[in-house]
């Protein structure tokens, strides 16, 4: 088997508070990201689903070095060399750039609006020195034109744009540099339905071209579950469960995964919803309970969970949980109702 | 037109022709064509729409909040039945008249989207809902304090007279979304309309706030006028739906009928955009083209320039009438009036 593109562990990325003092020390941390393992295939598309708060973006920042990672390794396999993302220099990670690329959230603040569709997607072979002249033209053309952007519309400036064509500039503008692995933070969210569709659509056209890995991040679930193959969900900071797309959906074995999956509005009147409820808020990161960070929430919490920290098991071959009663809890997972109304 | 003729006592909400349209410097926008639609009492109309619908622009007329560059139209009315039983026409109020200020809030209450920025950060959340229950009610401070207690307690918030106190900063999402039912539902009003009310919120939350609308639903019997542009959400919390596209609707139904038997291509086709989980992995079917900048709507149809079954000649010179396929579901749509004809 050859070797994933990424090898992400032990990421850590904490966020130093500083008092408010005169001397401004810093006095706690708030821990974003706390101990997160994985790893994504060439070609594939990684998942990852969380709720507000729980560190998802971070995630994908730290990979991309767009935030710094306090620890952990970040193991990018390019064409068999290993490099270690996260010891790099400024200098050299510039270098490595071209290969990984961030499709924004919101197609409207994503744009310079000063900067025509032009420059807006040639500027990453110009900040990076891929390209000179003619060909800077001939590849943002090239670009346009792969995600379906009309070549008249080059000379526009941003504002002319519908959020859907926007959000394709933002893809021209990530895939110009050929870049082997793409971070989607939240990038269809902001979206209409109907252009949803279309742009991920357009975004698993571009990965059968040209091998992209994603790593998808996104709080609907349903997205997540159409694109991915596998899905990480996140909690407090962690993972709490990894697994292929249809396991964690059908047979999810972390009771988090449960409750998020009740609480998918199903598109049919006559499945009635029967959400798990969750006590309370998600717990500050500053202080994260102990044990398992779960444990104040869970509906089958018991005393094991408040001291002890629960292991990260693979439990079916891909799928992994870290939860004390991952072979005793029956866990409910999404109910595939007989697509016969899916007309 | 279409003829309402079921002018019962049921009927709590009657819109009928409506008509808004935006002075802007780039000339005047129609948001809203002609738009009928009724609310009984009790019941929930859901509105789904993509943006540019109108969907918003509609309801909110019923309280009359809207910008003052927006026109409606002479010929609409908005007729609402008030708690003593009579009838008013909203669009004929005066601006800032009384009756206007006790029908906003008293009658008819609004929740937003954004739970950030729809309170003021400079009072408390116990500040903000007694003032509305003072506005409404011939009641003492003490009185109004202890009312919007109780009221944030039936919102399920831990704590109230603690939370009372607090700043909006002070709550999550979840919770000042709660707060803000709990400011609309202390008047006790006979309709609330709610705007994407659970959109910015993550799914744990917003399943937590449909069910506890379902609950005050029940317990206060009050019509909800749902809006959304998440089908998943439709499906679940509506009687009845309206699709709005450009200012139109184009098809209405109880939700079983859209969501099971939608017959409108516009529909039909945005229940074949969404991801589903019985069918991962699957080619989505998107709605080629773009949602038409309302500067230049489409004369006919507003779906024509997307719609996969367009009839040349005929969708894109007229408005097609309105088709009753059955009692509860009308499609506006020349496939279906062809037929009939």
């Amino acid at each position: 088997m050859s070797k994933p593109l990424l090898e992400i562990k032990d990421l850590k990325v904490y966020f130093p508070i500083r008092s408010k003092n005169l001397f401004g020390g810093v006095t706690k941390y708030v821990k974003a990201v706390d101990g997160v393992s994985f790893h994504i295939e060439k070609g594939e598309t990684l998942g990852l689903v969380g709720e507000s708060g729980s560190g998802k973006t971070t995630v994908g920042r730290s990979i991309l070095r767009a935030i710094e990672p306090t620890e952990g390794q970040v193991t990018y396999n390019l064409d068999g060399d290993a490099v270690d993302l996260a010891k790099l220099s400024d200098k050299e990670m510039r270098g490595f750039r071209k290969y990984m690329q961030l499709i924004f959230q919101d197609p409207y603040s994503s744009l310079n609006p000063r900067m025509t569709v032009r420059d807006i997607i040639a500027e990453p072979l110009v900040a990076q020195n891929l390209a000179k002249g003619d060909e800077v033209d001939e590849r943002v053309r090239e670009a346009a034109a792969y995600c379906k952007l009309n070549l008249e519309y080059l000379r526009r400036f941003p504002h002319a744009f519908s959020g859907g064509q926007r959000q394709r500039i933002g893809i021209a503008r990530a895939l110009i540099s050929r870049p082997e692995f793409i971070v989607c933070d939240e990038s269809v969210s902001a979206l209409d339905v109907s252009i949803q569709a279309e742009i991920l659509n357009l975004l698993m056209d571009l990965q059968a071209e040209f091998g992209f890995s994603y790593l998808f991040i996104a709080h609907d679930l349903s997205v997540v579950a159409h694109i991915s193959k596998r899905v990480a969900v996140m909690y407090l900071g962690q993972f709490v469960e990894l697994a292929p797309t249809k396991d964690l959906f059908l047979s999810p074995k972390h009771p988090y995964t449960e409750a998020l999956m009740s609480a998918i509005p199903e598109v049919n009147p006559d499945i009635e919803m029967a959400p798990v409820h969750l006590e309370g808020e998600i717990p500050s990161p500053i202080n994260p309970p102990s044990g398992c960070r779960f444990h104040t929430r869970c509906p089958y919490t018991q005393d094991i969970c408040k001291t002890k920290i629960p292991e990260w098991k693979e439990i079916n071959p891909g799928h992994f949980a870290a939860c004390h009663f991952v072979d005793t809890l029956h866990l409910k997972g999404v109910e595939m109702p007989n697509s016969e109304d899916a007309n | 037109m279409e003829n309402i003729k079921e002018k019962t006592d049921d009927n709590l909400l009657e819109v009928k022709n409506l008509k808004i349209s935006f002075k802007t410097d780039e000339g005047i926008i129609t948001a809203v064509d002609g738009v009928n639609f009724t609310v009984k009492h009790g019941e929930t109309l859901g509105i789904v729409g993509e943006s540019g619908s109108g969907k918003s622009v509609s309801t909110w007329s019923i309280m009359r909040l809207l910008p003052k560059n927006s026109i409606i139209d002479k010929k609409s009315s908005i007729r609402f039945r008030k708690k003593d039983g009579k009838v008013v026409d909203i669009t004929k109020l005066k601006a800032r008249s009384k009756e206007l200020r006790k029908i906003r809030g008293g009658e008819v209450a609004l929740i937003f989207q954004e739970p950030m920025s729809s309170f003021s950060p400079v009072y408390t959340i116990g500040n903000q809902i007694s003032e509305a229950v003072l506005q409404h009610r011939d009641v003492s401070k003490e009185e109004a304090q202890e009312i919007a207690i109780d009221m944030l307690d039936r919102v399920g918030i831990a704590n109230p007279r603690q939370r009372f106190k607090q700043y909006p900063f002070e709550l999550s999402g979840g919770m000042r979304q709660r707060a803000m039912i709990a400011v609309a539902l202390s008047m006790n009003p006979a309709l609330l309309i709610a705007d994407e009310p659970t959109t910015s919120l993550d799914v744990t939350i917003q399943a937590q706030i449909l069910e506890l609308m379902n609950e005050l639903q029940e317990e206060l019997g009050m019509a909800i006028i749902f809006i959304t542009h998440n089908l998943g959400v439709i499906a679940q919390v509506a009687d009845k739906i309206e699709v709005m596209y450009l200012g139109k609707i184009l098809e209405r139904g109880t939700t079983k009928d859209i969501i099971q038997n939608p017959q409108h291509p516009y529909t039909q086709a945005l229940l074949k955009a969404i991801p589903r989980l019985d069918h991962i992995g699957e080619r989505l079917n998107a709605i080629s083209g773009d949602i038409p900048s309302p500067l230049s709507r489409p004369t006919g149809c507003p779906f024509y320039t997307r719609c996969e079954k367009v009839i040349p000649g005929i969708c894109d010179v007229k408005m097609p009438n309105p088709t009753k396929l059955s009692d509860t579901h009308t499609v506006y749509c020349f496939l279906y009036e062809e037929k009939n004809v």
